[in-house]
């Protein structure tokens, strides 16, 4: 039987006594135990920031990425390779800021991968800047008067791009957090949870306790996850009331399904040590 | 033509065929089909064409120089002008040799006041759009009508333009076909009723001595094959002139060949999801132009610093930005050597003709998984858009490189596996993939240590970069050196990289037969840089000339970095346009003619 120490690397982490992190951290060890993967056979592919440094932390396959790319890497690898779990775990800035291409593009394909989005409205790493989930007037060292767009709403734009799983945890409530990335890997298609992360150096608004105070699970409600538009109705609740939870799922074929070339043999597996061309002469000649 | 008893004998089997009109014409088409005429014959051919930025209006063109022996590039002077519409005569009369012939539709050209400085040419009006509509289809068979009454005029064999249609239109039906054949045989019987060709010195004939079959094919589709040859499974790109028809071409092949292929949504994830297939053991290719690669930039050193294997293919075309989509260029050449932040290695090759664009497709990725580090093919529009004559290729005989790749006996035996083991004495340590037991690594964007944890110690750091650009050392020894085409000794002898190839050893034929020896030094791969070799050959060369298709002369200053040399003459040029021998021939005569060549030490 595997543990939460199989899954944990010899490097203790280096986030901020207190953030939000080490919660989502223990929810993706904890998911991937309770799973009973064992880690060679899990892939995770990280973003750059505070988010994407547990790379160092998570014993398991690991690709850490550049800025905002961690998902075109993880849906090729998830073609290349479509018989193991492939997580991607990034921030709001990496996933949202420099990847949101991607990220909308991920959610119209509905590839069979899961991402992991720390959302915690800031840049931490850079220490302290606007980020495209920060509220609109948010005032950091980059935006002193305050930011002038909008905040950018993660669950909606994955409602309305496609994802077929769309989750929301709290990094302060890892039991919870842990079964929604569980359901996610267990969820056929695109599964996308987004993790109120607390950044206890650069956002001394969105805290703990301004958490606590706000949040309530969909599940307590009759809520049920299989309206497109009552989902998006709940994803743009934020403000006295924050709901946690399964926003909208629904099965459909993935991106794999479509792909006849995987049906085979996984792409990796397929010989190619001598491949006959001839037939390719023909239309030239 | 009173005078055909004491004319000359006519010009067999060597000649420029050029075909002009508005995009949407069916110029391309035209122009594939006649080349495979003539290769169905035993003819070998070198095609060209021009086209702007738009899909319907502007001017297309497609040329095609044909002998009886092998074709290296085509020729600028033109002998046989289909000139579609009006602007085709003004924009081509300064292109046609003396005696060159014009087809032109009467109901459309005002064709005297066009020609009227150029007495020797030979009009050949035919009526095209009439025996188009005559043959049952509208205006748009005037190419095809063309074509027949090509063959008339060339005194070629019809029965071969006949079988083509039946197998080039097999899938759109029968109908298709007959009017096909229908339009050709109208323009040839026309011909034969109407135009004396004995005013008309060129002529086409079947080489029967030459029976090996001949593909026409371009660049882009030989990468391709050689992709497909190499095991490429997954192929990502996003459309961008002239790199367009690979993203095609390898997406026309999917289900024949098991592979995937990602219309991306940008460059950049192109780029991203290919080292994402490498690394979990796919080979896997990205191509664009050098517009798409801009945006591939950061991802080079991922590759890198990952130690992941991956192969670009870079399209190049003139720039900057938009520049001149449809057009060539090698300007493109320092941008690919050193783009990306910070220092590591990498391998440039850049293929000269068809052939060699397959088989360094296959060595690119032999090396990318050899090495461990990112390959880039450096093309060019003209290179990828110009079919040529081009035997199947020796396929038989390839062999499939992955380099080290652990087994899971290797990796029980390791106990505690490194994926980034600094003891490999050529800095090449075992690689795993994804779902292998106990080979878990990090591949690490971040400077890492020999497991791929983050590391940003000074020592690390230091280990780290030596390890990476001792796997350049180890592949600068195994890379082929460039090859030296023509005689060992020569009074001039040619620099050049890429798509150049072809005009120069045309070039250096014509001067040959001039008794002006030339000799040519092409230089296939260009990172890591043969600079041994290119020394010893400045050491020893009468007079060096450096000819390249930008303006900077970038393989120029390369040779200055790594030998100190610098080559005086140089022949660039860089109006969208390749190098025709005939000019290259003006141009190194010019070279000869100068007096006090310079060649110094710098």
């Amino acid at each position: 039987m595997v543990s939460v120490n199989d899954f944990t690397s010899p490097i203790f982490p280096t986030w901020c006594p207190g953030c939000g992190d080490f919660g989502i951290w223990a929810s993706i060890k904890n998911a991937l135990v309770s799973m009973d993967f064992e880690p060679h056979n899990v892939m995770m592919v990280y973003g750059v920031g505070c988010s994407g440094n547990m790379c160092s932390f998570i014993n398991a396959y690991g690709f850490h990425g550049l800025h905002g790319r961690a998902i075109p890497v993880a849906e090729a690898i998830k073609i290349a390779n479509h018989e193991i779990p492939v997580i991607v775990v990034g921030g709001d800035g990496d996933l949202l800021g420099e990847g949101l291409s991607h990220f909308i593009t991920a959610c119209r394909g509905n590839p069979n991968i899961t991402v992991i989005l720390h959302d915690n409205q800031v840049y931490g790493l850079t220490t302290g800047q606007t980020a495209p989930t920060s509220d609109k007037g948010f005032k950091s060292k980059s935006t002193p008067l305050g930011v002038i767009e909008v905040r950018l709403n993660p669950l909606v734009t994955a409602i309305t791009q496609g994802a077929t799983y769309v989750a929301r945890g709290f990094a302060g409530d890892p039991t919870y957090t842990t079964k929604l990335i569980v359901d996610g890997i267990k969820h056929e298609g695109f599964s996308f949870v987004n993790v109120l992360q607390p950044c206890v150096s650069f956002n001394h608004i969105h805290t703990y306790p301004w958490y606590r105070e706000r949040i309530y699970k969909l599940e307590e409600g009759n809520y049920t996850p299989h309206d497109s538009t009552k989902a998006y109705e709940k994803a743009i609740e934020w403000g006295d009331k924050i709901p946690l939870g399964l926003f909208y799922e629904e099965n459909k074929d993935t991106y794999q399904d479509d792909l006849p070339q995987i049906k085979p043999l996984p792409l990796v597996k397929q010989n190619i040590s001598n491949i006959d061309i001839s037939e390719l002469y023909k239309e030239f000649i | 033509m009173k005078l055909s008893s004491k004319k000359k004998p006519n010009i067999i089997n060597n000649m420029t065929w050029k075909i002009a009109g508005e995009a949407g014409f069916g110029i391309a088409v035209s122009g594939v089909l006649f080349s495979k005429i003539c290769t169905r014959g035993g003819l070998f051919v070198h095609s060209y064409s021009e086209y702007p930025s738009l899909i319907r209006g502007g001017h297309n063109t497609f040329q095609l120089t044909v002998r009886d022996s092998k074709v290296y590039a085509p020729f600028k002077t033109v002998n046989f002008l289909i000139a579609l519409n009006k602007e085709s005569v003004t924009k081509h009369l300064f292109e046609l040799s003396e005696k060159a012939l014009i087809m032109f539709d009467p109901d459309e050209n005002d064709i005297a006041t066009e020609t009227s400085s150029r007495k020797d040419l030979v009009l050949c009006p035919v009526p095209l759009a009439i025996l188009s509509k005559n043959s049952g289809a509208d205006r748009l068979m005037r190419n095809t009508v063309a074509m027949g009454a090509s063959m008339a005029i060339l005194a070629y064999d019809l029965t071969i333009l006949d079988e083509l249609f039946k197998e080039v239109f097999a899938d759109k039906g029968q109908e298709v076909i007959d009017l096909n054949i229908r339009a050709a045989k109208a323009g040839f019987d026309y011909i034969k009723e109407h135009f004396d060709n004995s005013s008309y010195p060129y002529r086409l004939e079947k080489n029967e001595k030459h029976s090996q079959t001949q593909m026409v094919l371009g660049g882009n589709e030989a990468i391709g094959m050689g992709a497909i040859k190499a095991g490429v499974k997954f192929y990502a790109g996003y459309p961008m002139t002239p790199s367009s028809t690979l993203l095609q071409y390898m997406a026309s092949k999917q289900l024949q060949y098991n592979i995937v292929v990602k219309h991306t949504e940008d460059e950049i994830s192109a780029a991203n999801m290919a080292i994402g297939a490498y690394y979990a053991g796919v080979r896997a290719m990205t191509g664009t132009a050098g517009g798409g690669f801009s945006l591939m930039v950061e991802s080079l050193g991922l590759a890198a610093i990952t130690e992941t294997p991956m192969v670009y293919v870079v399209v190049q075309r003139p720039g900057p930005a938009t520049g001149l989509p449809t057009w060539t260029d090698q300007g493109d050449l320092k941008f690919v050597l050193h783009a990306s932040q910070g220092e590591f290695p990498r391998i440039v090759v850049a293929p000269g003709d068809t052939e060699e664009c397959f088989y360094v497709t296959i060595q690119a990725h032999n090396l990318a998984e050899t090495y461990q580090l990112p390959v880039i093919i450096l093309s060019d529009k003209f290179l990828a858009e110009s079919p040529k004559s081009t035997y199947p290729f020796d396929d038989k005989n390839i062999k499939i490189q992955r380099g080290k790749i652990a087994t899971p006996e290797q990796l029980q035996a390791i106990g505690i596996y490194k994926r980034f083991d600094l003891q490999a004495k050529d800095g090449v340590s075992l690689r795993t993939l994804p779902g292998m037991k106990n080979g878990i690594f990090l591949a690490n964007s971040d400077e890492h240590d020999e497991h791929g944890f983050s590391n940003e110690e000074s020592e690390m750091r230091i280990n780290m970069v030596d390890k990476r650009f001792k796997k350049f050392i180890a592949a600068s020894a195994e890379l082929p050196e460039p090859v030296l085409y023509g005689p060992a000794k020569a009074d001039f002898t040619i620099f050049a990289w890429g798509s150049t190839k072809g005009p120069i050893l045309e070039a250096m034929e014509i001067l040959r037969r001039e008794n002006v020896s030339v000799n040519l030094l092409h230089i296939l791969y260009i990172s890591p840089f043969p600079a041994k070799r290119v020394n010893e050959l400045l050491e020893i060369c009468k007079t060096p000339i450096l000819i390249e298709n930008n303006m900077t002369a970038q393989l120029g200053s390369l040779i200055s970095e790594y030998t100190g040399y610098e080559i005086g003459n140089k022949i660039l040029k860089y109006d969208g346009r390749p190098f025709f021998p005939e000019e290259l021939v003006q141009r190194i005569r010019a070279i000869k003619n100068q007096k006090g060549l310079k060649k110094w030490l710098a």
